[in-house]
């Protein structure tokens, strides 16, 4: 499978990473490189095997349902670009 | 007068200990040693003051009689990965730039609570993604190696714990925190001569330490010696609720059981690893390792691990599928950068941020990531890689039935220049050929010094054992520690 520019830019899109014409350009070749050269997996039998879902077994644990964490807005909201009194400022998003 | 500058993780904790020195005298040597050192730019920030604080505790605590931690007295280099209260960090990214934690990562807090003080924040790749240090942000690491031609070309320090590879191997701290995630604490402590371990997946904490590839990341210690590794890793290892993936087991005495007697430890050489037109100087090396570990009692028996081929190219589809998932947080609303274009609405702001924020390999990464996972191609790409990744790791399962360990080379070279292979991202993600298959495994592995290549340059030796087994990967690294007679050192040029 390969990748067109249009495709790149689909990816870019959905990744939501803004990309120019050039950068788009270059990356169709770069990022068909790189899915040639994976291409390989396709060769490899993997009839009747179970793709890993945990490398070292381990069962996921259950605590008791308590609450144990919160009452931190300060410290949540410390680090935020543009916070506007007790909440994340953003951009108008309804009209 | 000590130098304090040689002195490893061992020899400080005793020293301080047994009154021989203050731990506030080590922290005063080292920190003159990280500030004079800024040719490697192996620091993104520098805390003295955390250094100092921390070593005054210490001397503190002694002079009361108090029991001393693990790592007590003793400064370290915190790879800018791990999250740290009150301290920038920044996975040495733009996004990240200026972020300063409300939390401390589980590992960084074990080892404040086992004595260890903070030298500064290690310069890495960014978010961890780079086998050369030449993705950060805020610039390339410079290894303090150089050829023996004379010449004065600039190496890489190997990735992505560049910066903490850099500062170890020129004594600016005798340990550094790493992660690895697919190489990046064996691959750079291969390349500056210095001793690193990744432990099995599980060990260390995730929790707090910036999440790249979430099924790969594992943090350990980098050091001079094994014994400081094995002493670094007590310290940093432990059950941890916060991490849903940390092992619920008690922490060995590593140290305490270091032993280099290998009889009745049968060493497994893959014949896979033997690639052809392998450099001449890690073939060498190789063959000396294995003399060595049968110098010290070890059967060597050859194995196979048929898929070896493969674990490359499934690990470039399962880490950026994994990063593609975790930088999404990236979005310029809760921490980080914020680029808001004049007029633009909230998804061009997501896009303007990220593509601001983040550098060529982390977005390529993304990228890749983002198109094995979309839609039509994830069973094609991601469910086959997880597939692979089952057979890797049953390679090494079907070879635990004829071996205990396995001894390969840790990269396919010596370091190469800055530059080198930056025009190929390809051949950039070759050089983590043989680190790769352990993490993919979730094994231990280790690097230890081999020997130096025809142009002077350092070359490890990396040992991979069983799950939970990383005494048995120590206790060789041990052995060949003691029969390498590697003392070689950077020449101190900057």
């Amino acid at each position: 499978m390969s990748v067109d520019k249009d495709t790149v830019n689909k990816i870019a899109r959905l990744s939501r990473i803004a990309i120019s014409d050039a950068e788009a350009d270059k990356m169709v070749g770069e990022l068909n490189g790189i899915l040639a050269w994976v291409e390989q997996l396709g060769e490899v039998d993997v009839i009747g095997v179970e793709p890993m879902t945990a490398v070292i077994p381990n069962t996921l644990r259950l605590r008791d349902d308590v609450v144990t964490d919160g009452d931190v807005r300060d410290k949540v909201l410390a680090n935020a670009p543009a916070k506007e009194g007790s909440f994340f400022g953003v951009p108008k998003v309804i009209e | 007068m000590t130098d304090f500058s040689r002195l490893g993780v061992a020899a400080i904790r005793d020293g301080v200990a047994d009154g021989a020195f203050k731990a506030v005298e080590v922290a005063e040597a080292l920190n003159a040693r990280v500030s004079a050192a800024k040719a490697l730019n192996a620091f993104i920030l520098e805390t003295p003051e955390k250094a100092i604080d921390a070593a005054q505790a210490v001397d503190a605590d002694r002079a009361a009689g108090k029991p001393l931690g693990k790592m007590a007295g003793v400064p370290i280099g915190m790879k800018d990965l791990f999250c740290t209260e009150g301290v920038q960090t920044t996975a040495a990214s733009h996004i990240l730039e200026g972020f300063v934690p409300t939390y401390e990562s589980t590992v960084s807090a074990n080892l404040w609570k086992a004595g260890a003080g903070m030298l500064g924040k290690l310069n890495m790749d960014q978010f961890a993604m780079g086998s050369s240090n030449e993705t950060s942000y805020f610039g390339n690491v410079v290894s303090p190696w150089r050829r023996n031609d004379g010449g004065k070309a600039a190496l890489a320090p190997g990735g992505s714990s560049g910066g903490s590879s850099s500062a170890i191997a020129a004594r600016l701290c005798p340990a550094a925190t790493g992660t690895d995630t697919g190489g990046s604490i064996r691959q750079p402590a291969a390349f500056v001569g210095i001793s690193g371990i990744k432990p099995t997946y599980g060990r260390c904490s995730r929790w707090g330490v910036v999440a790249f590839a979430s099924s790969l990341d594992q943090a350990g210690p980098m050091a001079r010696d094994v014994r400081d590794c094995a002493i670094m890793l007590e310290a940093m290892a432990g059950f941890d609720p916060k991490d849903s993936t940390s092992l619920d087991l008690p922490v060995p005495a590593w140290e305490v059981g270091l032993n280099s007697d290998l009889k009745g430890k049968r060493i497994g050489i893959p014949k896979e690893y033997r690639l052809d037109g392998i450099d001449e100087d890690i073939a060498k090396m190789w063959d000396n390792g294995i003399a060595w570990l049968k110098d010290a009692g070890a059967e060597i028996v050859d194995i196979s691990l048929p898929h070896t081929k493969y674990a490359l190219p499934a690990y470039y589809i399962i880490a950026p599928a994994e990063a593609s998932s975790n930088l999404a947080r990236y979005d310029g609303v809760r921490f980080g950068l914020r680029d808001l274009p004049e007029g633009a609405g909230l998804q061009d702001m997501y896009a303007a941020t990220r593509a601001a924020g983040f550098g060529e390999e982390v977005r390529r990464r993304i990228m890749i990531g983002t198109y094995v996972l979309s839609a039509g191609f994830y069973d094609a790409y991601y469910t086959q890689a997880q597939k692979i990744r089952a057979l890797i790791a049953r390679d090494f399962d079907n070879a635990w039935a004829s071996c205990d360990l396995i001894l390969a080379p840790t990269a396919p070279s010596a370091a190469f220049g800055l530059g080198e292979k930056n025009a190929d991202p390809l051949s950039m993600y070759l050089n983590d050929v043989f680190a790769v298959p352990a993490s993919l495994a979730g094994l231990p592995a280790m690097s230890v010094p081999g020997g130096l290549s025809k142009e002077g340059l350092p070359m490890g030796l990396q040992i991979i054992g069983k799950a939970l087994d990383e005494q048995a990967v120590l206790n060789a690294g041990l052995a060949i520690e003691q029969r390498s007679g590697f003392t070689a050192e950077a020449g101190e040029w900057w």
